[in-house]
């Protein structure tokens, strides 16, 4: 096989192309996911009254909590950035280490919340859905398990690459900032797509 | 300011606005709720941008590319939007 | 034409050439050089527009007579569907930039790859998956949908694999978006020193251009395939008005992706076609600043006029009357290309090569294809053409007379550097005639049609519309014929064609510096350019 050269003359041209090349993937994903906030914002249009009544069906402060944990999360996100920065391995890692569980916190309280809306009847699954009388309620409820779920994989996927991040960097002296970097914007926009989705999907009125 | 500190800083801040949100729609109906909900947000995603994920220290370029998304995004709102309710 | 018996012996540059870097089958599989992921989408994009072709020769086929004796309604209908998903996504889409960009953006700008060149290879394996899907959706019995999967029909009542193509278009998106990602950040970060944004190829603007597209509009056709996935699999109900959804909000998703998608099939061949030009013309290109402008203005001014796919739909007049004016905005970046063009040829010293004719067929088809492009858009017009073969006309002539033109230019002017091979210049020419001469035998009957009132999508018209679809499956034939040609010349050429050198059209750019076909890692030093791009002046003088 042939040996790959790298296309980069020095580090600071191969930095520059790493972050913009990540910008740009997060540009990808607040695309993504703003066709299903446009179907949001449509089915609100179309039924503005049914819409606020179903949004207050969800549990505004599981959200609410959620919503400082992965703020939280976010801040530890930026310290473990902080933290390579400064060549600080082993500080990164225990910053990723934390991120990580923060993130873990978050799917844990979300799937209380999703369990509590299966026994309430709220969520359009197999069994979940007894109390889910009218058609628009069922759209609404739909609409928040696709994004809400969409989310949650972004974050899985998130909490996977922060753990492997810290597991590579825990005895490490000096570490390289650019992965600490790339992987910290990653979580700061699952961050940003919750930071819409909560009053989006829970504080309509 | 240190660095840290700075991060703390946003953070209470963040935290700040999310209480600010709950009690927005707490308070207020219809399109001002929604326009409190959908401005706390974006205040709370232009904090994150701007400091979390560090668009402070970067190049204009490098900006503009961090936020071309948010502008297309409008403009499928802008003229989708229309579409419906001209 | 040469006629030795002999084949020309490999030259010493064909040995140390990117081609001989490695012969073995995992060399190739897994190699991380642009040049040769360039040839693996060559190949792969070609197998599927024989693929796609085939559907195609069908549906001419079952025209031939107003009555529906070849297949039946369904099968009509699958026919026609399969031909378009598979030209737009699996040809047309990754057609220039996946082959030509691939291989010549790094060469161009004086860089040894693309910035990720394990993302490019990944870019492939993941269009090759999204591929599988595809056939796998044939084997099945394919789909009735048309390309453009309009929501109730596709979610609600279509028949056959529509979660299984729709998961292929979904799986190829991505790869759309890694080579559109790796692009930009090639073009921002690789330029050797000297390439200046004033100093670019003309088709590295349009590709720059074009990746913004990929990058901004391909994850919306993403979420949207996925919402008709989940409307069929769990009846999610966003485009079900029974439901409280909505079907248009699935047409305002699909067109913000797909008018500027048709923008992703059509900018990169405005790229070649400047550089086809101006080699032809031995000149400047003339208003440089503004043609590369104008692909940027296309690429953002593309997203703002997806409604004129919906004048019909129930959407406000306002809006429809926005997107028409619009609409007539985003033809003027187009247009400044052609006179620009016109102005480069004009008093150039040209020479009646096969990339010439192309691109002259490529000029002429784009003209109509975009006239008609304005004619359509005008709001009163449109009701009467809408859904008419003067729809399917027009979008032919810009997607299949411009692009595929364009590609086989592109081809016939690159392959001396690609293959290090020379090719008989005349079956270029008579090629690049039969092609001109069988498009528009192809496809001018059916503007005709769709201005008397034939729908699309039908295979059982009135009588009378029987002269002009026998006209056009005819065309079909002769245009079938002339794109196969090529490949009988070219493949010929490998083994027998005389080398080329490094530069065997004389022309500018940092490709024809390298030797042909170009070394494993493009360049032994990093150039530095002091030139202006296209300063074929220069040469003359100095000649
Ligand atoms: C000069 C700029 C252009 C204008 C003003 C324009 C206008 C239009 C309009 C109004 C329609 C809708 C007709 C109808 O369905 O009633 C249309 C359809 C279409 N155009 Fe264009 N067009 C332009 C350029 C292009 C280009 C450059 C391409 C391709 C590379 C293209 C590809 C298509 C396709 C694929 C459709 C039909 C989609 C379908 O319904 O299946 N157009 N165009
Ligand atoms: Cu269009």
């Amino acid at each position: 096989m042939t040996e790959s050269v790298s296309p980069y003359t020095d580090r600071r041209q191969r930095h520059a192309a790493d972050m913009m090349g990540m910008y740009l993937f997060l540009g990808t994903e607040i695309m993504l996911f703003g066709g299903l906030f446009a179907a949001m914002a449509l089915t609100r249009l179309q039924h503005p009254a049914e819409y606020v009544a179903h949004s207050r069906e969800l549990h505004l402060w599981i959200g609410a909590w959620n919503t400082v944990i992965l703020l939280t999360s976010s801040l530890f996100a930026a310290l473990a950035v902080h933290a390579a920065r400064e060549g600080a391995g082993r500080a990164a890692a225990r910053w990723l280490g934390a991120t990580a569980a923060f993130g873990l916190g978050f799917l844990a309280l979300k799937a209380t919340e999703y369990t509590l809306e299966f026994r309430e009847g709220l969520l359009p699954v197999t069994g979940g859905d007894g109390a889910l009388s009218e058609p628009v309620q069922r759209l609404f409820m739909h609409l928040y398990l696709v994004s809400t779920g969409l989310h949650a994989v972004h974050l899985t996927i998130g909490i996977c690459v922060v753990t492997g991040l810290a597991w590579r960097l825990r005895r490490a002296e000096s570490a390289r900032a650019i992965p600490v970097e790339i992987t910290g914007l990653y979580w700061h926009l699952i961050d940003v797509v919750w930071v819409f989705l909560y009053p989006v999907l829970y504080l309509a009125r | 300011m240190s660095v840290t500190r700075l991060l703390v800083l946003t953070w209470a801040a963040l935290l700040l606005l999310l209480a600010l949100t709950v009690a927005a729609s707490f308070l207020l109906v219809g399109p001002p709720s929604l326009a409190a909900g959908i401005g706390i947000a974006a205040a709370k995603a232009a904090l994150i941008f701007w400091v979390f994920m560090h668009l402070r220290e970067d190049t204009g370029l490098l900006r503009v590319v961090a936020i071309a998304a948010f502008a297309w995004l409008g403009i499928l709102f802008a003229l989708g939007g229309l579409a419906y309710l001209g | 034409m040469s006629t030795t018996a002999e084949p020309p012996a490999e030259t010493e540059e064909e040995r140390v050439s990117y081609f001989r870097s490695g012969t073995s089958l995992r060399s190739w599989l897994l190699t991380t050089d642009h040049k040769r992921i360039a040839i693996l989408y060559l190949l792969s994009i070609t197998f599927f527009f024989f693929v796609g072709g085939l559907a195609a020769a069908l549906v001419r086929a079952d025209l031939m007579t107003p009555a529906p004796d070849l297949m039946t309604n369904e099968g009509y209908n699958r026919a026609f569907s399969l031909h378009g998903i598979i030209m737009v996504w699996f040809f047309l889409i990754p057609s220039i930039p996946n082959t030509f960009g691939n291989f010549l953006i790094p060469l161009m700008i004086g860089a040894r790859d693309v910035a990720f060149p394990r993302l490019n290879l990944l870019s492939w394996y993941i269009y090759m998956a999204g591929g599988l899907f595809a056939l796998a959706t044939l084997v099945l019995g394919g789909v009735d949908t048309g390309w453009t999967f309009y929501t109730p029909l596709s979610s609600m009542y279509a028949n056959g694999s529509v979660v299984l193509v729709a998961t292929a278009v979904f799986v190829t998106g991505f790869s759309s978006i890694l080579t559109g990602l790796n692009f930009i950040v090639t073009i921002h970060k690789l330029r050797c020193p000297g390439m200046t944004w004033g100093r670019l190829p003309l088709f590295i603007w349009s590709h720059y251009a074009t990746s913004i597209i990929l990058v901004l509009a391909t994850p919306v056709l993403a979420i949207t395939l996925a919402l008709i996935a989940a409307e069929r699999l769990f009846g999610l109900g966003v485009f079900n008005p029974a439901l409280g959804g909505d079907p248009l909000l699935f047409q305002h998703l699909f067109w913000f992706y797909s008018h500027p998608a048709v923008y992703i099939m059509v900018l990169p061949a405005l790229g070649v076609i400047s550089e086809l030009v101006a080699a032809s013309a031995r000149k400047p290109v003339f208003g440089y600043e503004f043609v590369a402008g104008s692909s940027i203005a296309i690429a953002v001014i593309g997203f703002l006029v997806w409604g004129h796919h919906m004048f019909v739909s129930g959407q406000s007049v306002y809006a429809s009357a926005i997107f028409s004016f619009l609409s007539l905005v985003v033809a003027v970046p187009s247009g400044i290309k052609v006179y620009n063009w016109t102005a480069t040829l004009w008093k150039g010293h040209i020479a009646l090569d096969p990339p010439f004719l192309f691109a002259m067929g490529f000029i002429g088809l784009f003209v109509v294809g975009g006239l008609t492009g304005l004619v359509l858009t005008m709001l009163a017009v449109d009701v009467h053409v809408h859904d008419t073969y003067f729809v399917v006309a027009h979008f032919h002539y810009i997607m299949v007379g411009g692009t595929v033109s364009a590609f086989f230019g592109a081809l016939h002017f690159w392959w001396p550097k690609i293959t290090g091979r020379l090719y008989p210049l005349a079956w270029g020419r008579v090629a690049a005639l039969l092609i001109f001469i069988g498009f528009n035998l192809t496809f001018f009957p059916q503007f005709l049609l769709g201005y008397m009132g034939m729908p699309r999508r039908y295979h059982v018209y009135p009588p009378e519309f029987q002269v002009l679809n026998v006209l056009s499956s005819s065309g079909a034939g002769v245009l079938g014929a002339a794109y196969l040609l090529p490949f009988v010349y070219l493949l010929w050429s490998l083994r027998n064609g005389a080398p080329a050198g490094p530069n065997p059209w004389g022309a500018t750019g940092l490709e024809w510096t390298v030797a042909s076909p170009p070394p494993e890692h493009n360049f032994a030093e990093i150039p530095e350019v002091t030139r202006p791009p296209y300063d074929y002046e220069i040469e003359r003088h100095d000649a």
